[in-house]
Formats: structure tokens, C-alpha cells, sequence
């Protein structure tokens, strides 16, 4: 039989009983859909972390006091396993470092807000002026906390825009002095909202200059030290740099850690495609049992059928001639089926995309093309059984029925 | 004497229902020229049917031999059977047998089809056989648009097309009027009169007196043979 012939043949099969057919079709593209709106999901959850972790800033080294890796034996360690305080000196220091462009040191609590009778729990950052070019964050009015000597620093205070809501509702909220613990700050700027976000949310944050904030808390260490490299190639370089000089200002003992941006955005990336793997995986089970439905929709077939086979076998049909149609069929259900569900998959995806504009839920190539693949050859595979039962099936006793 | 298109030589056939035996066909003897027009009567369980589906190499001997045109056909592998069914065979059955899907012209392509012929080819052959067999305007209607008469002629359309050397007819007119089953009967005759043999299973003595050769079937036995010499 030649090709055109057997595909013709076998739509025409397939459109004969039009609800075993659609049953089919339908299994199979709810399968197909599954695995598409699955992976979607997941790797949009994963581009929305990526996102929001390269929100934080660019080419962004981290340091933090403590150290969450053994590095070998060092005097030191031998001495005192407290880690030293990482201080306002040692991120000063940093800018010393040829590969780093910028520091922005960053201590966090939280404090009581007080204004006109209001009182509200905050977050407190205290920080330098580096730090919102650092993150790259954006003012809404005024100005960020002012340039200068960063163990000294006004009283002055920018704060989210939620906060500024909250507290000052309609008044006018820059130049108003406002009480934070037990000091008084000037309000100098607001920051422009962020929104929902996987990073600092700095809505409801009030940032004030380091040397205060530290004060507050009654503390000399710093929370993290944010360092900004020259560019993407220099972030490995800073990295070393920043190692070695709190290397040398705590008496040879490394006692910080310093992470980059890459990393932690390569840990997540690893983890949450994992993730989708295993979310497909799942999704791939309804192909497969798809696949066992299209074995018995093809088994009920070939014996409603029973007639016509032993019929194409008087009129000459070899037993290669019948699997290969009812093969056909099964694969030709299937691709519909696989067609159908991707086009319901991305439908479903959009519609994710439409109902959560924030979160990018596009199928990954790959989930897709597996998901197709996969649709095809569970439905071919189950389909060579029935075939393989059709070819075999006596003519004589085949032509007896009716 | 020619060359014989069919010899069967010690043919039998046994089927097994539960532990006891049942002779289809016992020691059949049966030589058959090209051209010849047969009936073949007997009372139902006779052993007819098997012999019609032996012949059309639908079912294969227990014992004893096969020959169609010289071959031993009863030990071909399936897919020369197939094949030799393909060329040299065509069926038509009491109940038509056709397609429902397909339309009269389909049904008629069929064997064709599933021959690999080319469509150009085909479309030629099936038009032609359209115009002989009076079904010109029904080529585009299904079987179920069709009267029993109008199916009969699809289906000897659909037999004759691969031009083979013999019809096997099971009861052609036993799911037919009187007068359809007339004018079947005058189709597959004129096929016979132009060189294909022709062979008629049935137990209606009247069309089996039609027959030039009768063969009479009793408990798998050919107890009657017309042309024996």
C-alpha cells in the first residue's frame, strides 16, 4: 500500500467512529496540555526567581560575617572560632580593591516608627549613599541618605512607599521629622514602590545612614556588605580581592563569607529546573497512561472491525499491510491528540501569563518537544499491540461476522 | 487436456471443537480448468464454505496438496498467499462486504489500493469499471446509499478489478430478490463467458442448474461430480 493511500486510508478509519476517535484525541491532548502548563509553571517559577535575584543589582559581590565553608587549617581558627566583627572599617576598605567600583555596607533591625501619634513597626536599614546605586533602586522624591563620612552621618532618613503611606497618609512627608526608637530623624526622600518582590522589599524599609542604625541596635557588626564590581568579567577578581584584604584586617583568619550574585542565581536555577523536571515527570504520567487508552480504544477497534480486516485480507492485504494501517491510525490519533494539547497547554499558559502578568510562564522548548515526543511514541508503542492483534486475526473467521 | 488451473489432491481439513474432530474436507480430489463455470451445493456443515475458502486461500489443508496454475500454493509463506489472492483471486460474499466508510468508487479501488497501484492508474480502471457495471452516477454514494442490487455489482466490481483468473462467489444472491439476484447472476456469467473461471457456492439447486459443472458436497465429500470424465 502506498503511503498516501495508507494515511488517507487510516483518517478516514479514525473519522469513521468520530467518539472513539475524539476520546483519544483528547486523552492524549490532555496529556500533551498537562505536561506543557506543568513545565510552564515551573519555569516560570524559576525566571521569576532568576529575575528577582538579578533585580538585586548588578554584578553584585556579597559579604557576610561568618564562615559557612571550612577553608583548610588556620592559626587563628585554632585561637577563636567567634567570627570578628565585619565593621564599617573593613567595608570601607573594600574600596581599596581594583576590580570594585562600589560598597554599600547594610545593617538591618527593626525599630518603631513614631509620627503625629502614629506609631507603626519598621524595618530599619542602615546603609551608605552607595548602596541605592548598588541596587539600583529608584526615588520617588527627595534624595537618598547623604555622601560623607560613613562612621558619621545626619539624621536623616528615606523611607518606603508604603511607610510614607501609612504614616503620613495625604500630608507632605519630605522635610517632616519623624522618631525612630528613640532618635529623631528628618525625612529626606521616599523611595519609588518595588512592589512585591523576592529581594528586599524596601516598601516598608527606612533606610538611615550606617553609623546610626549600628548605634541603635547596639551593635559593630555589620548584616552583609553589598560590592558592586566594575563589570560581569571583574566579579571573580573582586571576589579574591574582597577575601584577601578582610583577610589581612582580621590577623590572617578568614572569617567571612563571600558569595556572588552568579552563585546564588546558579544554585536557584539548578534547584527550581530540577524542579521542573520533576513537575514534567508527574505530567508525563498522564501520557502515559494516554498511551494505555490508546491501546484500548485501538483493541476495541480491531474487533469492531473484525469484518473489515478479514475482508482487506481476501482482497490481499498482507499482515504487513494491516499492522501498518492500524499503526498509522494510532499514530495519526495521537499526533492530533499531541497537536491539540499543545495548543491547549499554550493557551493555558497565556491565560497564567494573563491572570499573573508578573509571573513569566512560558513552556520551555525542551518540556515541549518532550512532551510531543513523547505523546507520539506512547501512542505508537500502544498502538503496535492492537496492530499486531489485528494482522494476526483468521480471515475466515474474521469474514463470519458481521 | 490443458493445463489445470486449480488440483487439489488429498485434501484434508479437520476442525477441533472441544476434543472431538470434525472433517470439513475429507480426501478431496477436485481438478479444475481455466474458464470453467462450477456451483457447488450441499446442505449446510457440508464442507462448500471450507472448500471456497481453500480455493481462495483463505484457509490452509491439513493434509494433501494445492496447486493454482501449476504452484503449489499451500506452502507459500502468508505474504505470497496474500499476493496470489491479491492477483490472481476475487471474493464476493452473501453479504457484500463492503466498506461502509468508503464510497462505491473506493470500495471498488480497494484491492487496488492495497496493491500499490498508481492513483492515475486506478482512477482509470475504477472509472471504467463504473461504466460496465452500470454504477456511473452511485460512485460517490456509501455502501448505505446503495440497494442490495447496486452493493452486489460494487462488489463484483471490486472482485473483478485486479483482473483474476477466477471468482469465488459465496451465495451472490443470497441476501437479494429474485430479480436483483438474476441480474447478479448474469454479471458474474458474463464475466465467465469472457474466460474467468467462475465457482458458486450455494444451495439453491435452481442457480446451482445454472452452473455448466455441479459438484455435490456431503459431510466434507465430494459425492457428486457433473464433469467427472
Amino acid at each position: 500500500m502506498r503511503a498516501p493511500d495508507l494515511i488517507r486510508f487510516a483518517r478516514d478509519a479514525a473519522t469513521g467512529n468520530p467518539l472513539r476517535s475524539s476520546l483519544l484525541v483528547l486523552a492524549m491532548a490532555i496529556g500533551v496540555a498537562a505536561v506543557v502548563v506543568l513545565t510552564a509553571l515551573g519555569d516560570g517559577a524559576r525566571r521569576y526567581v532568576v529575575n528577582e535575584f538579578s533585580s538585586l543589582g548588578t554584578n553584585l559581590v556579597i559579604v557576610l560575617p561568618g564562615r559557612s565553608q571550612t577553608g583548610g587549617f588556620n592559626p587563628g581558627s585554632a585561637i577563636t572560632s567567634t567570627p570578628r566583627d565585619l565593621s564599617i572599617d573593613d567595608a570601607q576598605s573594600l574600596l581599596r580593591a581594583s576590580a570594585v567600583r562600589r560598597v554599600a555596607p547594610l545593617t538591618i533591625g527593626t525599630s518603631e516608627i513614631s509620627y503625629g501619634g502614629k506609631l507603626r513597626e519598621v524595618m530599619v536599614a542602615g546603609t551608605t549613599a552607595q548602596y541605592i546605586d548598588v541596587r539600583t533602586l529608584k526615588l520617588a522624591q527627595g534624595r537618598f541618605l547623604a555622601d560623607g563620612d560613613w562612621r558619621r552621618g545626619a539624621s536623616e532618613a528615606v523611607i518606603g512607599a508604603r511607610i510614607r503611606n501609612e504614616v503620613f497618609g495625604a500630608e507632605t512627608a519630605l522635610g517632616q521629622l519623624i522618631r525612630i526608637g528613640d532618635r529623631r530623624f528628618r525625612v529626606v526622600g521616599i523611595m519609588a514602590s518595588t512592589g512585591q518582590g523576592l529581594g528586599m522589599n524596601t516598601d516598608e524599609v527606612v533606610f538611615v545612614p550606617v553609623s546610626l542604625a549600628l548605634a541603635m541596635f547596639n551593635s559593630n557588626t555589620l548584616f552583609r556588605v553589598l560590592v558592586e564590581a566594575n563589570n560581569r568579567e571583574a566579579i571573580e577578581a573582586a571576589k579574591t580581592q574582597v577575601t584577601e584584604i578582610i583577610k589581612l584586617r582580621h590577623e590572617g583568619e578568614e572569617d567571612v563569607t563571600v558569595i556572588t550574585q552568579d552563585a546564588v542565581l546558579a544554585t536557584f536555577d539548578k534547584l527550581l529546573g530540577t524542579l521542573t523536571l520533576a513537575v514534567a515527570g508527574i505530567a508525563a504520567i498522564s501520557l502515559a497512561v494516554a498511551g494505555i487508552l490508546v491501546m484500548n480504544v485501538m483493541l476495541v477497534s480491531v474487533t469492531q472491525r473484525t469484518s473489515e480486516i478479514g475482508l482487506l485480507k481476501a482482497l490481499g492485504a498482507t499482515g504487513a499491510t494491516i499492522r501498518s494501517a492500524f499503526l498509522t491510525e494510532a499514530a495519526m490519533l495521537s499526533l492530533a491528540g499531541a497537536v491539540l494539547g499543545y495548543l491547549l497547554g499554550q493557551a493555558g499558559a497565556a491565560l497564567l501569563r494573563q491572570l499573573y502578568p508578573v509571573f513569566p510562564a512560558y513552556p520551555p522548548d525542551w518540556a515541549v518537544l518532550a512532551g510531543l515526543g513523547t505523546a507520539l511514541i506512547t501512542g505508537i508503542l500502544f498502538g503496535v499491540l492492537p496492530a499486531r492483534q489485528a494482522a494476526r486475526l483468521d480471515p475466515v473467521q474474521s469474514l463470519a461476522k458481521r | 487436456m490443458g493445463k489445470a488451473l486449480i488440483e487439489l489432491s488429498g485434501i484434508e481439513r479437520i476442525f477441533y471443537l472441544g476434543d472431538s474432530e470434525v472433517h470439513a474436507l475429507r480426501q478431496l480430489e477436485l481438478r479444475i480448468d481455466p474458464g470453467e463455470y462450477l456451483a457447488v451445493m450441499g446442505p449446510s456443515g457440508s464442507g462448500k464454505s471450507t472448500l471456497l475458502n481453500l480455493l481462495g486461500l483463505l484457509d490452509h489443508p491439513n493434509e494433501g496438496t494445492y496447486r493454482l496454475e501449476g504452484r503449489d500454493v499451500t506452502t507459500l509463506s502468508p505474504e505470497e498467499q496474500a499476493r496470489v489472492r491479491s492477483e490472481r483471486i476475487g471474493f464476493v460474499f452473501q453479504s457484500f462486504h463492503l466498506v461502509p466508510r468508503l464510497t462505491a468508487a473506493e470500495n471498488i479501488a480497494l484491492p487496488m489500493t492495497l496493491a500499490g497501484i498508481d492513483p492515475a492508474q486506478r482512477a482509470v480502471r475504477v472509472k471504467q469499471a463504473l461504466k460496465d457495471y452500470g454504477l456511473f452516477d452511485r460512485a460517490s454514494h456509501r455502501p448505505n446509499e446503495l440497494s442490495g442490487g447496486q452493493r452486489q455489482r460494487v462488489a463484483i466490481a471490486r472482485a473483478t478489478i485486479m483482473q483474476p483468473a477466477m471468482i469465488l462467489a459465496d451465495e451472490p444472491t443470497g441476501n437479494l430478490d429474485r430479480a436483483t439476484g438474476e441480474e447478479v447472476m448474469r454479471l458474474l456469467e458474463e464475466l465467465n463467458s469472457r474466460g474467468v473461471t467462475l465457482i458458486v457456492v450455494t444451495h439453491d439447486t435452481v442457480l446451482g442448474a445454472r452452473a455448466r459443472r455441479q459438484l455435490l458436497m456431503e459431510d466434507g465429500e465430494l459425492i457428486h461430480d457433473s464433469g467427472k470424465k
